[in-house]
Order: structure tokens, then C-alpha cells, then sequence
């Protein structure tokens, strides 16, 4: 069990603002951040990870990081950190990376394995793609076995299909080494493959927290519209299947017969549109 | 011409590069912690400290040096503390100069530096610290390696301009041959008396000298820019 309770006072784009957040976080648990630019995210990530001051208290089930006399070392935390630009370490290989970390050959072995990177461990960082880059970048952060992954909006300078791929291998990882994961997101289709909480910040408060269902969600309205977008569940409620497809930002409910939830696949995109009533789905 | 050549003193070039090689030596030791402050604080006093590192750049050397030397000398506590406890004597020897040259070319050691430091991206060092690594040796495995164009800039630079150095070297080392008269007094005596060969000769190796020095600098920072392909 995580325990936040922290405070304070940033001088955000438009006004100073109080950072003014108390929550817990279960063990295991992998937690989304969202909310406007500036609302305080990545501050909050950054306040765990012990690269900044703040009032209040931070416990990691008994030992504590930060109270009114104390302040752990980053160093001391054991922490996964992965930054939206990589941070690699360029006068290093993709193997070096990792040993710098832990000299754990075997654990680099393992993960360079599990992210289909073994081909590429003596590269340099600036050889490699993005994707590649932030592969390595993941791999690093979880070389100390880290209780506790935090990722800055990882995924957001890269295509989507990388974006997916990368979104299966982090969900292998969190799972594997029973970290509690906590992520800085926007898109409400990352959150939802890989969540199972979300917390919505603004102006340095909590203004929304449940699980990714129930905050992403916002169907209402019967306004004509035709919009494409990505599949990403199907549920079966009762007799009827519902289609859950994120439109950009916004995730939408759409309810399909059997036989159309049989044709669709998770990933296809799809236009949403409405006649009438009911909005339709059909492949695009 | 090879006549003039092989009669010619090639000491005050030695007493040049050596001064130049220990000082560069000297400042680079001492500037790297300071370079890394400076460019890692968020104190109010960094600009106080920006300023006194630039200061020899703007001072008139002869006010330099008329201050270094009073500083050294046996009227000031400096001159008095060094000549008692080590028997040191810093005005008027090479030990002086080098003193009087590390202040000199203090800013051409601590800009590269601390631009270079500055340049860093600041998430890679954190990444270092989450990694578990201390300052000390965040600084020797990430910062250092990824600097090199500014270490390179810094070392020959500082080293070029204690070579070029006149005014202050003069003031506290005073021109005696094989000990403090390096090539830019020499050929400051050369033209006094009226010996114009010789400071052709000696002009012209300097400027040639210079010249491959900083067309390596230069070299040098133009192949890492298209390098990093390769480990």
C-alpha cells in the first residue's frame, strides 16, 4: 500500500496553484494520471520519485520516503522512472544501459528478450527508432526491480502501432515483476488497455477517480454524427454486446448484434455514426 | 634561413608549453567541480560567481597581473604564508607564473565546462540517480563522456591562451631567460632591440602552432557532431 499526503505550491503556466493530493494506491495496482497540461502530474510523479521537495508524507507500505523530517534519497527510493524523451544514456550501448543500472546479465538478458531487443544490445542509443529507444528505456527502468514504475507520458511521441506494441510489453512487465505502476496519460484508449484506476487532476486537485470505465466513459447526447475511430472491447451485457470504441479523446458505447460483434476484431477501426436513434457501427 | 634556425633559442617556447601544460592541468582539476556547480545550482549567488570566473576575460592583464603580484609578494599575508611554511617565493619565478596564469585563464576552462554541463539533458542525470548512482559518479560515467567537445574546447582553449598570455606573465614572472621568459615576451625583446628575424621566426611559429590547434579543435567537434553511429 502506497500513502500520499503532499503539498505543495507550484507556480503553473497561469497562476500559482497548491498541489494538494491524499491518496492510496494498493499494492500491484497499475494507476493512470490524467488531466489538463499543468494540473500537476508530473510533479506528482516527480515527488515520489524524490527528484523534488514537497510537505507531507509519503509511505511505502512501512518504510517511509518523505515526512515532516525526513526525505529519502532518490538514489535510496529503488524506483523505475521512465521519461517521455527517453533519457538514455548516449555514450553507452543498449546492453550498457542496463548494466548501468544493476550489473545483472541475466535480468538484461531476460528483458532485452522479452522486448525483442537481444539483436540490438550493442547498438548505440542514437542508432536506434524511437520505439526502440523507449524498449531500452523500459528495460533500464526495471533493472533495479523496482517496487514502484513510474512512466511520464512514455508513449506519446510515438506512432500508434508502436504505441501498442509498447502498451502490451509494458503490461507484461508490470505483471512479471508485481510492480505498482503509476502512468501519465492522455489517451483514454492507453488507459484503458492498461489501467485498472484512474485519477483525473486539475489545478493540483483529484477531481475524478475510478476505474477507467467509469471515468472515460461519456455517452450521452443523440446528435447526428459520424466519426471513425478504434475498437477497443466488446462486452457481452445480458443478451446484447457493447462495443466500446475510443473516438480521439473520448471513449463512446456503441451496442451490437451478435453477429457484428462476431465480424469485429479488437483494434479494427470503425466509423461510429447515427441515424435516427441508435448509432451504428459498421468497418471501415 | 637554416642558419638563423639552428641558432636560434628555442627555450622560451619550452617555458611557454610547460607553463601552459600545468596550468591547463591545474584549472582543469579545480574547474570541473566548480563548472558542475555552476551549472547545476539554482543559488542566488550564481551569478556573483559567473561574474568573478568572467572577470579576467574584460580586466586589462596589467591590472591582473598588478594585483596577482601584489598578492604574491612579501607584502601581502599570501607572499608571507607560502614563503614561511613552504619556502616558496611566487613572484619573479615559474611557480608564480603559474599561479598568476591559472587566474588568467580561469573563464576559458569554466565557460566550455559549464556549458557543456549545462547542455546535458537534465532527465538523463536524473535517470542516473534513480538508477542509484551518487553525484560523483553520475558526473565520471554520464556527464564527463558526454561532453567531450567541451572538454576538448576547454583543455586546447585554455591551453592556446596561456601560450598567448603577455601582459600578466610579464608583470609577475618579469622576463628571465629559461625561467619565466616565455615566447611572447621573447618576441616582445626580439622587436625592442630591434632583432626583427628572430621575431619573424618566433612570430610565425606561433601563429602556425595556433593555427593547427584550433583547426584540431575545430576538426575534432565537427566529426562528433556526424558520430555516434559507431561505439
Amino acid at each position: 500500500m502506497i500513502k500520499i499526503s503532499i503539498n505543495k505550491k507550484l507556480h503553473g503556466s497561469e497562476a500559482e496553484m497548491n498541489l494538494d493530493l491524499n491518496l492510496e494506491i494498493k499494492e500491484g495496482d497499475f494507476v493512470a494520471l490524467s488531466g489538463k497540461s499543468g494540473s500537476g502530474k508530473t510533479t506528482l510523479l516527480r515527488i515520489l520519485a524524490g527528484l523534488e521537495d514537497a510537505r507531507g508524507s509519503i509511505k511505502i507500505n512501512d518504510e517511509v520516503w518523505l515526512d515532516d523530517k525526513f526525505k529519502m534519497n532518490v538514489q535510496k527510493r529503488g524506483i523505475g522512472f521512465i521519461f517521455q524523451d527517453y533519457a538514455l544514456f548516449p555514450n553507452m550501448s543498449v546492453q550498457e544501459n542496463l548494466l548501468y543500472a544493476n550489473k545483472d546479465k541475466e535480468l538484461a538478458k531476460h528483458l532485452l528478450e522479452i522486448t525483442e531487443l537481444s539483436a540490438l544490445k550493442d547498438r548505440l542509443p542514437n542508432t536506434l527508432s524511437g520505439g526502440q529507444k523507449q524498449r531500452v528505456a523500459l528495460c533500464r527502468a526495471m533493472m533495479n526491480r523496482p517496487k514502484l514504475l513510474l512512466l511520464d507520458e512514455p508513449l506519446s511521441a510515438l506512432d500508434p502501432a508502436m504505441r501498442t506494441k509498447l502498451q502490451n510489453e509494458i503490461l507484461t512487465l508490470h505483471k512479471e515483476f508485481g510492480t505498482t505502476t503509476i502512468m501519465v496519460s492522455h489517451d483514454p484508449s492507453e488507459i484503458y488497455r492498461l489501467a485498472s484506476r484512474v485519477v483525473v487532476l486539475e489545478q493540483g486537485k483529484v477531481i475524478n477517480d475510478g476505474t477507467p470505465k467509469d471515468v472515460l466513459l461519456r455517452t450521452s447526447g443523440s446528435q447526428k454524427f459520424s466519426f471513425e475511430g478504434e475498437l477497443l472491447d466488446i462486452v457481452k451485457v445480458d443478451i446484447i454486446y457493447v462495443a466500446i470504441v475510443a473516438i480521439a479523446q473520448q471513449l463512446v458505447e456503441v451496442v451490437v448484434s451478435q453477429e457484428e460483434a462476431q465480424s469485429l476484431k479488437i483494434g479494427d477501426v470503425v466509423n461510429i455514426s447515427t441515424k435516427a436513434f441508435s448509432p451504428m457501427i459498421s468497418l471501415n | 634561413m637554416i642558419e638563423i634556425l639552428q641558432n636560434m633559442d628555442f627555450t622560451p617556447f619550452l617555458i611557454s608549453f610547460k607553463l601552459a601544460g600545468m596550468t591547463t592541468l591545474i584549472l582543469f582539476i579545480l574547474c570541473l567541480p566548480l563548472a558542475w556547480w555552476l551549472s547545476q545550482t539554482s543559488s542566488r549567488s550564481k551569478p556573483f560567481f559567473e561574474a568573478i570566473t568572467a572577470l579576467p576575460i574584460v580586466l586589462p592583464p596589467s591590472v591582473l597581473g598588478f594585483y596577482i603580484l601584489y598578492a604574491l609578494s612579501y607584502n601581502s599575508p599570501i607572499g608571507i604564508f607560502f614563503e614561511e611554511y613552504f619556502g616558496v617565493q611566487l613572484v619573479f619565478n615559474f611557480s608564480g607564473l603559474v599561479v598568476a596564469s591559472c587566474f588568467y585563464s580561469l573563464p576559458f576552462m569554466v565557460q566550455p565546462l559549464q556549458s557543456g554541463f549545462e547542455s546535458i539533458n537534465k532527465n538523463m542525470l536524473e535517470a542516473s540517480y534513480i538508477s542509484g548512482k551518487s553525484t560523483l559518479e553520475t558526473i565520471f560515467k554520464v556527464a564527463i563522456p558526454n561532453i567531450k567537445p567541451a572538454l576538448i574546447t576547454a583543455v586546447i582553449v585554455t591551453f592556446a591562451h596561456t601560450v598567448g598570455e603577455f601582459g600578466v606573465v610579464l608583470m609577475v614572472g618579469g622576463s628571465i631567460p629559461g625561467e619565466t621568459k616565455v615566447a611572447s615576451v621573447a618576441i616582445y625583446e626580439m622587436v625592442e632591440i630591434m632583432d626583427y628575424s628572430t621575431a619573424h621566426v618566433y612570430s610565425a611559429i606561433m601563429v602556425i602552432l595556433s593555427f593547427l590547434v584550433l583547426l584540431g579543435v575545430y576538426t575534432f567537434n565537427h566529426k562528433q557532431k556526424f558520430s555516434g553511429f559507431v561505439k
